[in-house]
């Protein structure tokens, strides 16, 4: 740990940054979306604070955890470091375009039969990360789906109850039904 | 029939049950803090009104409505707030039952109700809850006439319900204090030292003004040692942030200089020590220890552990006039309003405080202090909502961590069983949670804002089990024991409540401790433990658990060696039984230590939520295995230095334990808190089970293969 005198603040980068707002296209959930925004604003901000996607959860803005888990082009992603500029033209997804409330997605479905969480703010990064595993692997192990959430923490315990759900939602998946949603449903 | 204490100080049942249309509103005073609190009163009130559990909408703690249940604690709250809905909805059930036995013209004896509606089968003439109450509160209070449901016509309780909560939290819903931001709520950051030792040296005004007229930065507010920087949006908060910690200077103050080695320094500078009797403290002398024949002795460590919340704390807060409105994730939604009323020098009538839940918390985080954060900078934009959240690093180093505690413990044995049992507890105070107190505080920005509040001294928990002592006194069948906490009350470090509080410690102590004296007798551990007890529930727990165990085949892997180890202990001698088996492996070369399974045994009376009350266990040992094999705060010469993940890792994924939970129903018994259960057991259980494997005793937390590599050459020094 440093705790050195502070090298004093570049004002024209400040300055500089102040005028670089651009507009963004975006496509989210299978949706366009036009935002305004600092090109260097990490994804996660975007979706929640101009596009109301709560989802994405942050937990460490260090890529530690997991929580803030959407797939860029069906891959995961942390939201949380990732430069909204360099999402341009690529297909994002929150668990929100996974599936709803009222049409859920297999793995929300397993998630609910297990009740697979405590207080559940890790899990909309873990179904994230569950989704492009099944889709890359539909009968995952138990060792695979531990290493497949090996980026994500879960600080209940609700561990094992996870795993089982996401074994219970590959049996559960269509098989027509891509695991990501690259078909996007918002 | 007397009342349930919650229900009798809050005694009118409009303070719990509405009714807004057809749903039926059911408040408690308690909070969610992922323990699923809110499934379990749904199913309590949708088993008294012969509902079905979604039918039910349960919202939790409020000043401006519903009971006050002061906290969210100590695993009480199907206790407290579950016999308080169980009995206001009772009542409630008998009060409709009247209303329509009026409406019929007939005698309540003669009406059934199900779903919802009142029936009078010879009439076949029916009312729904919401035509009998035609809008009406419920402006009367409890009685304690009306009878609860026989247990032996239970539908809904004891068994599995859906968490009522789950849906919100996994689509995207608004689920969380950090969802609550509207489109023109403003959003604010804490600009923090690296800690305690430290004040504001400089802030250059060049610095603090040129981020103030960063695009989206509003203001930058310096309050004393209280720095925070209100933006328009979210990101531009975090970078304006991030640019003032560049700007800052923080000098340590040389007097706050941490202790090298914590636990040589608990040991030596105990302020206040107490004789613990029936684990209750008792002013006395401190009696010397006592011991005859052969007398073993041994010292258990813990270290400092974070909280650890996934999500950093958070809060809104709006000033209307005077009034101001908060949402917090506080665990005492009153507690903290007296709080902020005394740091804020306004009445508390003038203050909302309305529950809303964060991630799971497991005792006093950072959510008091952020709620005091968001109303010190919303204060400077009256009308407006501020919505203020910590950053990781403003969690990892300012919540109150569980203090570091040494266990001192020493026995005597005769003919296989104890005859002297003396144990020395030092550690900080396990309770530093809001207090309202007009000059001392135990919130940061009221440390840190000008006129700043000074911070409540550290004093001794005299409560039965509370703080420390939480657990010291074994219920073992000892002739002899003595038992004393040594509190220190330094606070160069902050400490406050953690899910077991002293339990944790204590228990690893008592629990290792009773295998290195079973070893020393020559009897097996799991005997050794049941020749100590006669309280049938706790050997009950113990068998079950041993024989789950012993039915398993733990599988083998080469180079590694199994161990098994069992320990055991009744949450504040009172609440639920557990006894935890572990299966692990250790690494003959690496002495890593892995986890295989986790066999938890439990008895918490009746049972409300089966699947709730296994999650709670199976989280616990979960939980307190990261906190066992992983988990130490380190510090520096001033603050921490764990300040992210990375610094302060815990059990991930590929680290955890498959866990078995046997639970023992007992309908015709109180429910009894069950969330602290295992947290005491599983450090005992797996440092017996790697005395087990490899013959060497593990002390210490955190179990690494470092700390094991060097037990194992201390004894062998030692031999």
């Amino acid at each position: 740990m440093n705790w050195k005198e502070p090298a004093r603040i570049d004002h024209a980068w400040l300055t500089r940054y102040d005028r670089s707002m651009i507009r963004v296209s975006l496509k989210v959930n299978g949706m366009i979306r036009q935002v305004e925004a600092a090109p260097e604003t990490p994804l996660i901000f975007v979706l929640r604070d101009k596009l109301n996607l709560n989802g994405p959860r942050y937990g460490c803005g260090s890529e530690h955890c997991g929580a803030c888990v959407v797939h860029i082009d069906g891959n995961p992603a942390f939201s949380c470091t990732v430069p909204v500029e360099t999402t341009q033209g690529k297909e994002i997804t929150t668990v929100e375009g996974l599936g709803t409330a009222s049409q859920l997605h297999p793995l929300q479905q397993a998630f609910l039969e297990f009740n697979a969480a405590q207080c559940g703010y890790c899990a909309s990064g873990i179904i994230m990360a569950a989704a492009a595993l099944l889709k890359a692997n539909p009968t995952p192990s138990r060792t695979e789906i531990q290493v497949a959430l090996k980026n994500h923490l879960c600080r209940c315990g609700a561990h094992n109850r996870i795993i089982s759900a996401i074994s219970r939602a590959a049996e559960l998946m269509p098989a027509q039904l891509p695991a990501s949603t690259d078909h996007g449903n918002a | 029939m007397p009342l349930p204490a919650a229900l009798e100080q809050n005694p009118l049942l409009s303070n719990w049950v509405a009714f807004e249309g057809d749903d039926i509103i059911v408040r408690t005073g308690k909070v969610e803090l992922g323990q699923g609190i809110m499934t379990a009163i749904a199913i309590i009130a949708a088993e008294e009104l012969s509902v079905p559990v979604t039918r039910i909408t349960v919202r939790t703690g409020s000043t401006s409505a519903g009971p006050n249940e002061f906290i969210t604690a100590g695993s009480m709250s199907i206790e407290g707030s579950g016999s308080a809905v169980r009995q206001a909805c009772a009542e409630v059930r008998s009060y409709l039952l009247g209303l329509a036995a009026g409406t019929f013209g007939v005698e309540p004896g003669e009406l059934t109700i199900e779903e919802g509606i009142i029936k009078h089968p010879a009439t076949n003439e029916t009312a729904s809850f919401a035509e009998l109450m035609d809008g009406q509160s419920l402006n009367i209070a409890a009685t304690g006439d009306a009878v609860p449901v026989p247990v032996e016509s239970y539908k809904l309780v004891g068994k599995t319900a859906t968490r009522v909560d789950l849906l919100a939290k996994i689509t995207g819903g608004t689920a969380y204090v950090q969802d609550l931001a509207e489109a023109d709520t403003l959003h604010a950051r804490i600009v923090r030292p690296p800690s305690m030792a430290y004040t504001l040296s400089t802030l250059n005004e060049i610095d603090k003004s040129g981020i103030e007229q960063m695009q989206g930065v509003l203001s930058v507010i310096v309050d004393g040692n209280f720095v925070a920087v209100l933006a328009e949006d979210e990101y531009t908060a975090s970078l304006a942030k991030f640019k003032l910690q560049q700007a800052i200077l923080w000098k340590p103050s040389p007097e706050k200089r941490l202790p090298v080695d914590i636990h040589e320094y608990l040991e030596k500078n105990a302020a206040v020590s107490l004789l613990v009797e029936q684990g209750t403290p008792i002013e006395s002398t401190i009696p010397p220890r006592r011991t005859h024949g052969e007398t073993l002795k041994a010292t258990y460590r813990k270290p400092y552990h974070m909280h650890g919340s996934i999500g950093p704390s958070a809060a809104t807060a709006r000033w209307q006039g005077n009034k101001l409105y908060v949402r917090s994730h506080s665990q005492g939604p009153y507690l903290i309003r007296g709080a902020l009323a005394a740091a804020l020098a306004m009445p508390p009538e003038d203050i909302v405080v309305e529950h809303a839940e964060n991630a799971g918390c497991y005792g006093h985080n950072g959510a008091d202090d952020a709620a005091m954060d968001a109303a010190m900078v919303a204060r400077t934009v009256p009308g407006k909502t501020v919505m203020l959240k910590w950053e990781r690093e403003d969690e990892h180093a300012w919540e109150p961590y569980s203090p570091a505690m040494v266990m001192r413990m020493e026995a005597s044995l005769e003919n296989g069983k104890i005859t002297h049992w003396n144990a020395d507890i030092y550690s900080q105070s396990h309770s530093g949670r809001p207090i309202p107190h007009r000059s001392v505080s135990n919130l940061i920005a009221a440390w840190h804002k000008s006129n700043p509040m000074k911070r409540a001294q550290a004093r001794p928990g005299m409560g039965n089990h509370s703080g420390i002592h939480r657990n010291a006194d074994p219920i073992y069948d000892f002739p002899d024991r003595r038992i004393i906490k040594h509190l220190v009350t330094d606070q160069r470090v902050r400490t406050s409540s953690t899910r077991g509080l002293g339990a944790f410690g204590n228990v690893f102590a008592i629990e290792s401790f009773m295998d290195e004296l079973a070893h020393a007798a020559s009897v097996d551990p799991v005997e050794f433990r049941l020749s100590h007890l006669s309280d049938p529930r706790a050997i009950k727990v113990i068998n079950t658990a041993w024989q789950a165990a012993s039915d398993r085949q733990p599988s083998s892997s080469d180079g590694w060696r199994h161990g098994r180890g069992l320990a055991f202990a009744q949450y504040k001698n009172r609440q639920t039984h557990a006894a935890v088996v572990v299966d692990l492996w250790v690494n003959e070369t690496t002495l890593e230590i892995k986890l295989d399974h986790g066999i938890i045994a439990a008895d918490s009376g009746q049972i409300i939520d089966r699947d709730g009350l296994a999650n709670q266990l199976e989280g616990g040992l979960i939980q307190a295995s990261s906190w066992t094999l992983k988990e130490a705060v380190q510090f520096d010469e001033f603050a921490t230095t764990s300040r992210d993940w990375e610094s302060y890792p815990i059990l991930r994924f590929d680290e955890v334990p498959t866990v078995d939970v046997h639970l023992l129903d007992h309908p015709e018994l109180p429910s009894v808190g069950a969330g602290e259960a295992t947290q005491g057991p599983t450090p005992a259980a797996i440092s017996n089970a790697v005395f087990n494997a490899v013959g060497v005793r593990l002390r210490q937390i955190p179990f690494t293969s470092d700390a094991l590599r060097t037990a194992a050459l201390a004894e062998e020094e030692a031999t």
